[in-house]
């Protein structure tokens, strides 16, 4: 529980993060601390220096403009679950930010560190992907943009490069009358994601329209669950027709799943299509009918000169 | 006794500093010319020292020295176990302080270092070269009881600590005559206490006057006093043994450990006051652990659900050495119990305890009883199951009836009092327990089914007569002290003997002054843990600082009051026998508007102007007080739970506690006393657990992995009570600490099988998560005809 020595700079700018990390290589940054300070302190890391950029006015806040959410890479998962943007936005996100740990970890934890950290487990990447967000990342010579799609890549590997800074996650806004949800089975102890799935649905004329449904926890990185989405678009929206798809998850989950001693890999893939099952019923209940097509009308009010 | 103060639910006056941050623990104190200490632990279950060399950490920056076992030979005594189990073949394998040869569980200290700082001090415990050959490991008890372990002491054959055995009645003759024999095989698993306080100590040592002082995050400090002067073989008055504030313990602070031995070591070797405050980590590792019960039990009884007898072997895991207090807690603490609140014409129970590659197992809140407890209201949902009753109609049909001096049960000790069905018929009732199984049998509503869980329970607190204590082998005694002090303005300061350490004695023992005295509690100050300026006393542990401790401080009061009533009859000129006392006030009886107060007599005390002939001036007394017997506090529990069937989850929905702990000095520390304690039982039933891998590497080496109850898990708790006096002590209070732990494990137990007895499930192995739960269903299901 004692970190071992490491060289302590703070950064008041994005751009002297970027003088500061190529000037100390193997420098980490630090964000709310709350997955790299325990890693410090079980002296499983061991980086020469940290960079503080705690204190970067222009990474924090949260504002809407053009169709998307943005949201600085330091605002703590307490803003995100307590914005009225993002609620109205992106319900979906501040739902999983309120159930993120417990408050301390709410209240010191960022979205950017939540990402770029890409810890299996993790609520934020699995609902990022879900509502089709991107990364902002400045890079040595500019800025880009990486959609969470390719974002996560592997059980703490992300698109990011070695000197790459996140510096806020863009989220377009929910379309109108679709239904978020995001469901998530915890570990009692972490509090972190033993399956969490989020689900995004849009209704079409009383029929399933655009539904992306992605799942998280049990898998090295965030997928989605193509298999879900098939056998649901365009299926009017029954208690069967949501189990019968979510039962269709286990096509999407690969041969090794994560397992531990509290909810073993065999466990959550049983648990998979329940989780799943559960985002989407709630997805559903949410969402609204947009663009009725007018339906189909029975012959005996047909006014005769149709 | 005026019930304005006794009774009343008045504020904790230890919480302004508590939770405000300005409490001083042991680790917030630092001494001039302090080094710190870190301890390099194995990192193996079971390893042979083949090399051991601290001079690349020695030579490390800011490291003052490093030790292993090799510098303390002949200077600390391995750590005692001091609960000597009588005719038990007891083996007590030594404990170095610092390992020799051989290191039995991950957590086992191998060397020291004492640096300027802390992260100089664990820098240097990586430059520690230690060649370890590894041996085989085993964790469970059965399993190292079993032939062919792997042995862990040279000398103690089979692994095996002690066997003990409690018998009363024919055993054999119940079961032969039984109609019905119901069995469990029930795994008490491991827990780690988790006191929000990890355990400390700082130890300074001045070479002048051969003066030892340690403050130590204990339950019992007196005790580590002498058990001090018997390892370091420093005369027990030059050693003063302090604690501080204490955040928690729950039995893991009982002990005296080798952690601490060696930073007191370690501080008289270089002069230096050198603290060592255990990481989490540490604390997981090497903190005592609770539970770790292998039970095997059977219950006879008759069709109409009489029960005859109980039958049982259990396997302790003891750790790999035996912890100071440890022999006693599955044996005396444990198999006394085993009658619980019923009519139990016979019991035989078979203690194996086991050494293991696991931490030292030693009391944890409940120590013993819930092990107790749970086998027998376990055992009576089964027999009720089996019979086809109702789990309440079979307790009803054994329950001791309503008794108010005395009681004795088949494993020979005399309950004090009790009032078992009025506790049971309370809980029923407040509960409407005929509507909640009239709901369930309406069946399972959206795939949650509906449990309902009973406990119903006795435990032995306030531990106890010293003779008792010589008797089942405990090498103390189990008297407290105290004295009260008035000073010329009416004020008052307690010493006791006990040592408090979150349970609220210091407002509750102001509150027995001021009801007894008719002084404001606010008015009272209770001195405890420090053995230089408090009288003996054997701690706070077993639920017994009240029903000990608080019998002392009432008997002090009123020897008191006595002297008070000598001097107000001198002043008023009136003959003692003449003399009433009430509220704090002393006057003639038919006169009380002609009256002395208390604070009137303790100046004239202390002045000494006007005393009458032959009586001392200075208003102060003292008392040991030896118990008579124990006290034997009881109670009903019911739990209520829904099973989702689809992923095991379980929702604790209402707990309904009734503890009778006699008469409450103050309710609301009662109630808190009875919320934490059903807490860190429902934790048992549903979360907590030590586990280790086959190699005997501690799994749930941190929160992350440990689940501790969290707020938002629990529902409210419903707290009733009736209120059973004991007959000896002279409050009549029993003990409210340990009793929530006692009852809340197997309730919510039971709670959680009584849901899934329609789907044919009747055992699950604890905790009960969600998968456990989902795969017992399952195999249910495969195996259902
Ligand atoms: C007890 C506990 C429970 C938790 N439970 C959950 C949970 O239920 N769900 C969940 O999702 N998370 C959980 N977390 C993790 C929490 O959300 C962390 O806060 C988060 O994962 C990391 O964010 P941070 O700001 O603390 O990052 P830090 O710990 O400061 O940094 C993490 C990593 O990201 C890098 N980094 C930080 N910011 C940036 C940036 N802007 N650009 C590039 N790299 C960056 C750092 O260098 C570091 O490598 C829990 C943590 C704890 C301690």
């Amino acid at each position: 529980m004692y970190a071992p020595d490491f060289a302590y700079y703070r950064a008041d700018s994005v751009a002297e993060i970027g003088r500061l990390l190529r000037k100390h290589p193997g420098a980490k940054l630090l964000a709310g601390g709350h997955s790299l300070i325990p890693l410090l302190k079980l002296r499983l890391a061991a980086p020469p220096a940290l960079i503080d950029i705690g204190r970067i006015g222009e990474l924090k806040g949260i504002s809407v403009a053009d169709g998307r959410l943005r949201i600085g890479a330091l605002t703590t998962h307490a803003q995100i679950a307590a914005s009225s943007e993002v609620a109205a936005h992106a319900p979906a996100l501040a739902a999983a930010a309120g159930v993120i740990g417990d408050p301390a970890v709410r209240n010191r934890g960022t979205i950017g560190g939540n990402v770029a950290h890409a810890d299996p487990a993790s609520d934020l990447p699995t609902v990022l992907l879900a509502l089709g967000a991107s990364f902002a990342v400045a890079t040595d010579d500019g800025e880009r943009a990486i959609p969470a799609g390719g974002f996560f890549q592997d059980m703490m590997t992300t698109a990011l490069g070695e000197h790459d800074i996140v510096t806020a996650v863009d989220v377009p806004t929910a379309p109108e009358g679709q239904g978020q949800a995001y469901e998530k089975f915890s570990h009692p102890a972490s509090r972190y994601a033993v399956i969490g799935a989020a689900a995004a649905v849009g209704l079409t004329g009383g029929k399933v329209g655009r539904v992306v449904v992605t799942l998280g926890g049990l898998v090295p990185a965030a997928i989605r669950a193509g298999s879900v989405e098939q056998a649901l678009s365009g299926q009017a929206p029954s208690a069967d027709a949501i189990a019968d798809a979510a039962a269709a998850v286990s096509n999407d989950l690969g041969p090794d799943l994560i397992g531990d001693i509290y909810a073993s890999a065999e466990y959550r893939r049983a648990m998979a299509p329940v989780c799943v099952k559960r985002a989407l019923t709630a997805a559903l209940k949410r969402a609204s009918s947009v663009a009725e097509a007018p339906a189909a009308r029975s012959p005996w009010w047909k006014p005769s000169w149709l | 006794m005026s019930t304005r103060i006794f009774g009343s639910g008045i504020r904790r006056r230890e919480d302004p500093r508590l939770i405000t941050g300005s409490a001083t623990y042991t680790d917030d104190l630092t001494l001039p010319r302090m080094a710190h200490a870190a301890m390099l632990r194995s990192p193996h279950a079971h390893a042979r020292i083949t090399s051991i060399d601290t001079s690349r950490a020695a030579a490390a920056p800011g490291v003052v020295a490093a030790y292993t076992h090799a510098d303390t030979e002949g200077a600390v005594a391995p750590a005692p176990c001091a609960w000597h189990l009588p005719d038990s073949d007891l083996k007590m394998a030594d404990y170095h302080c610092l390992a020799k040869d051989v290191v039995r569980y991950v957590g086992d200290i191998v060397a020291v270092v004492v640096a300027e700082s802390r992260y100089a001090a664990e820098d240097a415990l990586e430059l520690v070269d230690v060649g370890y050959e590894p041996l085989p490991a085993v964790i469970d008890p059965e399993a190292a009881a079993a032939e062919g372990a792997p042995q862990l002491h040279d000398e103690i054959a089979g692994n095996q600590a002690f066997h003990w055995q409690v018998a009363g009645g024919d055993v054999d003759a119940a079961f032969a005559e039984a109609e019905v024999v119901v069995s469990d095989r029930i795994i008490q698993q491991r827990l780690i206490p988790n006191a929000m306080e990890p355990r400390a100590a700082l130890a300074s040592y001045t070479r002048a006057t051969g003066e030892l002082t340690v403050w130590n995050t204990t339950q019992n400090p007196h005790i580590v006093r002498f058990l001090t002067s018997l390892v370091l073989g420093l005369s027990e008055d030059k050693i003063r043994v302090i604690a501080p504030e204490v955040g928690g313990g729950f039995g893991s602070k009982i002990a005296a450990y080798p952690a601490d031995f060696v930073t007191m070591f370690c501080s008289r070797k270089l002069g230096r006051p050198v603290k060592w405050t255990e990481t989490r980590t540490e604390n997981y590792q090497a903190t005592t652990h609770g539970r770790d019960h292998v039970q095997q039990v059977e219950l006879a009884a008759k069709k109409d659900g009489t029960v005859l007898g109980l039958r049982c072997t259990v396997h302790a895991g003891m750790g790999a050495y035996l912890s100071t207090a440890a022999p006693g807690i599955p044996t005396i603490l444990h198999g006394l119990m085993l009658s619980g609140v019923y009519t139990m014409p016979a019991v035989r129970e078979d203690v194996y305890g086991i050494y293991t590659n696991g931490t030292p197992v030693e009391a944890y809140r409940g120590a013993g009883r819930p092990e107790a407890t749970f086998m027998l209201e376990r055992m009576m949902d089964v027999l009720a199951a089996r019979l086809d009753m109702d789990p309440a109609d079979v307790r009803r049909k054994n329950l001791i009836p309503r008794f108010e001096d005395g009681h004795d049960v088949v494993t020979s000790l005399t309950y004090d009092s009790g009032d078992y069905p009025a506790a049971l018929d309370k809980v029923l009732s407040h509960a409407d327990y005929a509507g909640l199984r009239a709901r369930q049998k309406a069946g399972p509503a959206n795939g949650a089914y509906l449990g309902l869980g009973l406990a119903t329970y006795v435990e032995i607190c306030g531990l106890g007569p010293s003779q008792v204590a010589g008797a089942i082998g405990f090498q103390g005694g189990l008297w407290e002290s105290a004295i009260v002090r008035f000073h010329p303005s009416g004020k008052v300061h307690v010493f006791i003997g006990a040592s408090p350490h979150g349970q609220g004695e210091e407002t509750t023992f102001a509150q027995i002054v001021g009801s007894e005295l008719g002084v404001d509690p606010q008015d009272v100050k209770v001195f405890h843990g420090d053995t230089d300026n408090t009288p003996m006393g054997w701690g706070t542990y077993g639920s017994r600082t009240t029903a000990v401790g608080g019998a002392a401080l009432a008997l002090t009061a009123r020897k008191i009051r006595d002297k008070a009533k000598v001097i107000a009859a001198h002043l008023l000129e009136a003959a003692v026998e003449d003399m009433e006392y009430e509220d704090g006030k002393f006057f003639v009886k038919g006169a009380p508007d002609q009256h002395k107060t208390i604070g009137d007599i303790a100046l004239m005390a202390n002045v000494a102007w006007n005393m009458p002939k032959g009586v001392e001036a200075g208003l102060e007394a003292s008392t040991f007080y030896d118990p008579p017997n124990f006290t034997f506090p009881f109670g009903a529990h019911l739990a209520v739970v829904e099973v989702d069937a689809e992923t095991g989850a379980v929702t604790l929905k209402r707990y309904v506690a009734l503890d009778d702990c006699g008469p409450q000095i103050n309710p609301v520390i009662v109630e808190g006393q009875v919320h934490g304690g059903v807490v860190q039982g429902v934790g048992q039933a549903l979360w907590e657990e030590a586990v280790y891998d086959e190699g005997g590497q501690l799994v749930t080496g941190s929160m992350l992995d440990y689940a501790l109850p969290r707020a938002d898990l629990l529902p409210d708790i419903e707290v009733l009570s009736t209120v059973t006096p004991s007959p000896h002590h002279p409050l009549g209070v029993k003990g409210i600490g340990e009793a929530g732990t006692i009852a809340s494990t197997a309730a919510v137990y039971n709670a959680v099988l009584d849901a899934l007895r329609p789907l044919g499930v009747s055992s699950v192995r604890m905790p009960l998560t969600p998968e456990r739960v989902w795969q017992a269903i399952r195999d249910a299901k495969k195996s259902a005809p």
